[in-house]
């Protein structure tokens, strides 16, 4: 078990969050870009929802042009640097590569593609022209992995767009939700610092769109508009003392974590709500903020959990323990948290049914909530015929069109929350869907 | 226990393996360290007239992450005094009497030949290496390549050296000429008790994008040098294989291009060597791989019965004849072992874009093992050569065995295909598709059926 000393120092804080896939220099990516095949019809390639056509832009860094794979890189995925760091890797083109079947380690795909794209945002270097102006405004609500990949679009398609953020930065859950060891504020906001240097967007911060007075502006305003706003807070678990002091969503856990690095207050024993990777992620960190005991607890077994396994494995690694099939009943404490109470489960086909008597108290100083992150519903109810799904998606045709047919959107409001290279990969396709729009 | 005792027209050695007359070979010093770890032979780095080197010198190709596959100097011959390399050559044979030192030469007129002959073998050298190869900076001079493509200057020159020479002489080969057996007659011819080949090839080995000046850069220039490592050795077996099958030739050869590893020895004696020359991989990796080339070929002999070198020496010589002398009956297609396919189609697109179409991919798309089409398939290689997984492509006889049928014969029997038409022409029943069909999809071509 790997132990963590509480950081005191930046220095500190940076040693416990080391990365998770550190920069490839040169060297290691001359050697590991040799090793790829180049296979025909590449199964890397079909496992990437942008479609990367990841052979060439390795050939590409083998053969000593960097540029060409960056724009290789960039030409399917706006968001190629921070994907580069932050997907899933192993459950995608990585878990895909042909050496998996042989067992030889995959191509480290996911570093190399940091390496090549890292290159061109700190050399500036100038891969695209955007569109010739069709006269057309966009408007863009998010300056998110979404949002900003359908605006990178938008403008090689030659439209004006705005982008009208509620936050200070831009990014979204890059910086604020991405665990620190996979990115840093810094490379998050650099991308997007040389995608708009490119593309020439305007992006407003500071600049919520609380309501329908706001979206009737932007209807009189603008040709189309491009929903981008991801989701919501933590949603509440709904049992008693989950307002007690020490108890906070997990979302809003890694939000200061990333904002603040070693000043956030966290317990000695931490307790995790949820099986989901929001929960793995709070879990792993609070680790790494020196917390004595982590606990995970999950309602359900392991295999039944929504995380990845390697998100598990990095925080059982990291000294996380694991409760399983419990469910909690109450947060204990008076003010300050002192303690969850649990009762078994059993689960029967698929069903779950707590055990009579087999209630049992785990201390702790501190809850995280993992329970999920709820959906803007409030907000989207004032954009007028706009449709939700049951769970608060927002819904769209395939051209991701919503009911309402001036606005578009794709990314977590849209998926319900999956990763940054699907709201890529939506929000390209969403910016042709638009285009389609304003051609008519 | 295998015996790799050497004796090469007289040279005897512990084992086959010698150092080629190189940069390692430049002093007492290197050859003492390469004969403490095991070395059999050493080439005295070429010895002659007062020569001017330039710095830089050398230039390679890398392919992907190996580097050296292919190594180019523009080196000229020893640069340090005669008589130094003379008192060392001394030296090394007092310390390792057991051991061979050929003393490589390159001089111009008669006298400055019988001279250098007398001073090495008075130094104690147990052979002569005659170097007719150097491709640059000598044969501006006469010497070098410049006799070594002049069979009958060659055969004078070794006939010059034989007049004084008492200890075994080689004559080394350029391979910048068309027919390596003529000079190696003519060095026959000339007395020559054995040859060694090859030197080193003339080339160009790449061009610095950015100052347009080729490797290595001299001052903003460059010149053509003289090509070795791993790359060349599939030229040096042709020419050792040459040599070694002409009757005219008969002489011992040194085999020298490339080798790197045990294999390639083995290779080269198989193909008629009795000793071979290293020169780049030691520049690369050091005397140290000495251990693997001995323990590798010792295993090889070992494992196949082999007591001495003789045992198998020119044993492959028999399996090359002529094109025209190769059984056309007989018939091999790929097999594609579908337990140890990864799925990489690359032997689909290999074949698809560079050879017969003869290979097909399922039309479900999750299922990426590809299927030979057997009746487009001619047995061609490509496909098992570029699989990345050892045994997962094999070629499978499909003739009978018991049909023979050359070129030659049917050429003799007035039996060869006069006309396209003629059902006895080659790919007549080979199915292409039609042009256009290139154009129709982008889409990988499904295997039907
Ligand atoms: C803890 C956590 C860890 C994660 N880890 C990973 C990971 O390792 N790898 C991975 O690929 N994905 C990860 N994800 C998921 C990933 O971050 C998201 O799928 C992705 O960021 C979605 O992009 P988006 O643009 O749709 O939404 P967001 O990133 O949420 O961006 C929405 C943007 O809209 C702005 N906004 C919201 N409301 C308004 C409004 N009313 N007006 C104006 N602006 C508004 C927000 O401030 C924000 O900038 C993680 C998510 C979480 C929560
Ligand atoms: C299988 C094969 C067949 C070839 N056939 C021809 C030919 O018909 N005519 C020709 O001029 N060269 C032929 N070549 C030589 C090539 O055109 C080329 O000169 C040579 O392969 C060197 O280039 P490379 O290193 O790119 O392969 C052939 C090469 C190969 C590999
Ligand atoms: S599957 Fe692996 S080896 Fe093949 S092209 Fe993709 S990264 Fe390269
Ligand atoms: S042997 Fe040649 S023709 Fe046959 S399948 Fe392989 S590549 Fe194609
Ligand atoms: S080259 Fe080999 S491993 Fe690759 S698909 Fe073909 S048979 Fe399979």
């Amino acid at each position: 078990m790997a132990e963590y000393k509480r950081p005191t120092t930046e220095a500190e804080f940076t040693a416990n969050f080391h990365p998770k896939k550190p920069l490839m220099s040169d060297t290691e990516a001359y050697y590991e870009s040799s090793r790829c095949l180049y296979c025909y019809d590449a199964p890397c390639i079909n496992a990437c929802p942008t479609g990367i056509d990841i052979p060439t832009f390795i050939r590409q860094i083998n053969n000593d042009n960097k540029d060409g794979a960056a724009k290789t890189i960039y030409d399917s995925n706006w968001m190629g640097h921070a994907c580069g760091n932050v997907c899933p890797t192993e459950e995608l083109c990585e878990g895909a590569c042909v050496y998996t079947k042989s067992d030889v380690k995959p191509i480290e795909i996911g570093r190399l593609q940091a390496h090549a794209t890292d290159k061109v945002i700190h050399a500036k270097k100038k891969l695209f022209i955007t569109g010739k102006p069709t006269g057309k405004k966009v408007a863009v609500i998010g300056a998110g992995p979404a949002g900003v990949s359908c605006a990178c679009e938008l403008r090689m398609l030659g439209h004006a767009v705005d982008i009208y953020e509620a936050r200070e930065k831009p990014s979204g859950l890059c910086v604020y939700g991405v665990a620190p060891y996979k990115l840093t504020n810094e490379e998050a906001v650099d991308e997007i610092a040389y995608l708009q240097e490119q593309f020439g967007f305007n992006a407003h911060y500071n600049k919520p769109v609380t309501g329908r007075v706001d979206f009737e502006r932007l209807e009189k305003d603008y040709d189309a508009i491009f929903i981008g706003i991801g989701l919501g807070g933590t949603s509440a678990l709904g049992i008693p003392g989950e307002d007690k002091k020490g108890v906070m969503g997990a979302l809003e856990f890694v939000e200061v974590l990333r904002n603040k690095h070693q000043a956030t207050p966290v317990g000695n024993k931490v307790i995790v709500l949820g099986g989901g990777n929001t929960a793995m992620d709070a879990a792993s960190e609070s680790c790494r903020m020196g917390a004595e005991s982590v606990t995970i607890a999950y309602r359900r077994g392991p295999e039944e959990m929504g995380a990845y396994t390697f998100e598990f494995d990095l925080a059982k690694k990291s000294g996380a323990k694991a409760l399983f099939n419990v469910t909690p009943v109450e947060v204990m404490g008076n003010g300050s948290v002192t303690g969850v109470k649990f009762i078994r489960n059993s689960s029967a086909n698929g069903k779950l049914e707590a055990i009579k008597g087999s209630e049992f108290l785990e201390p702790c100083d501190m809850v995280l909530l993992g329970t999920g992150q709820g959906k803007q519903v409030e907000l989207l109810k004032q954009v007028s015929g706009l449709m939700l799904d049951q769970k608060g998606r927002i819904v769209v045709n395939e051209r991701f069109q919503t009911t309402n047919a001036k606005y578009f959107t794709a990314g977590d409001a849209m998926n319900g929350g999956v990763e940054v290279v699907n709201a890529a990969a939506e929000a390209k396709k969403a910016a042709h869907g638009i285009d389609t729009y304003l051609g008519k | 226990m295998a015996d790799l005792r050497t004796n090469l027209a007289g040279i005897k050695s512990p084992n086959p393996f010698w150092l080629a007359s190189a940069p390692p070979t430049n002093s007492g010093y290197q050859i003492m360290k390469a004969f403490d770890a095991g070395w059999g032979g050493a080439v005295w780095k070429t010895l002659g007239v007062p020569v001017v080197n330039v710095s830089s010198r050398y230039g390679a190709v890398n392919y992907r992450d190996k580097r050296m596959v292919g190594f180019n100097n523009i080196e000229l011959i020893t640069d340090r005094p005669l008589k130094d390399n003379l008192r060392e050559i001394s030296e090394v044979k007092k310390r390792f009497p057991d051991h061979a030192v050929i003393a490589s030469l390159m001089v111009e007129t008669k006298e400055e030949w019988h001279q250098i002959v007398r001073d090495v073998e008075n130094a104690g050298a147990d052979g002569i290496e005659l170097n007719f190869g150097c491709p640059h900076g000598m044969c501006e001079r006469g010497m070098g390549s410049a006799v070594g493509q002049e069979p009958k200057v060659l055969q004078t020159i070794v006939e010059w050296v034989k007049e004084v020479a008492k200890i075994p002489v080689i004559t080394k080969l350029t391979p910048n000429i068309s027919d390596i057996t003529r000079p190696a007659r003519a060095a026959r011819a000339g007395g020559s008790d054995a040859i060694s080949l090859i030197n080193t090839i003339q080339s160009v080995v790449g061009v610095d994008l950015d100052t347009f000046v080729p490797y290595p850069n001299v001052d903003g220039k460059s010149t053509n040098g003289g090509y070795c490592g791993p790359a060349v050795k599939p030229i040096a077996l042709n020419m050792l294989k040459n040599c070694a099958q002409d009757k005219q030739v008969g002489i011992p050869i040194s085999g020298i291009g490339g080798v790197e590893n045990w294999r390639d020895a083995a290779e080269f004696i198989l193909l008629g060597a009795t000793s071979v020359q290293v020169c780049t991989a030691v520049m690369h990796y050091g005397f140290g791989i000495i251990r693997d080339l001995k323990s590798g070929l010792e295993r090889y002999m070992d494992e196949k019965g082999f007591k001495t070198l003789d045992d198998f020496r020119g044993k492959a010589l028999p399996n090359i004849v002529h094109w025209e002398d190769l059984n056309l009956k007989y018939k091999v297609v790929a097999e594609i072992n579908a337990d140890k396919c990864i799925g990489c189609q690359l032997c689909y697109t290999a074949c698809e874009d560079g050879a017969h179409q003869a290979i097909g991919l399922s039309s479900d798309p999750l299922i990426r093992i590809p299927s030979i089409i057997e009746e487009n398939c001619v047995g061609c290689n490509l496909c098992s050569i570029v699989c990345p997984v050892e045994e997962c492509i094999t070629m499978e006889r499909r003739d009978d065995g018991k049909e023979q049928l050359t070129w030659g014969e049917r050429t003799a029997a007035g039996n060869i295909p006069k006309t396209f038409d003629d059902p006895l022409a080659g790919g007549l029943h080979h199915w292409v598709p039609e042009p256009a069909e290139a154009l129709v999809t982008k889409k990988p071509r499904h295997y039907k059926g």
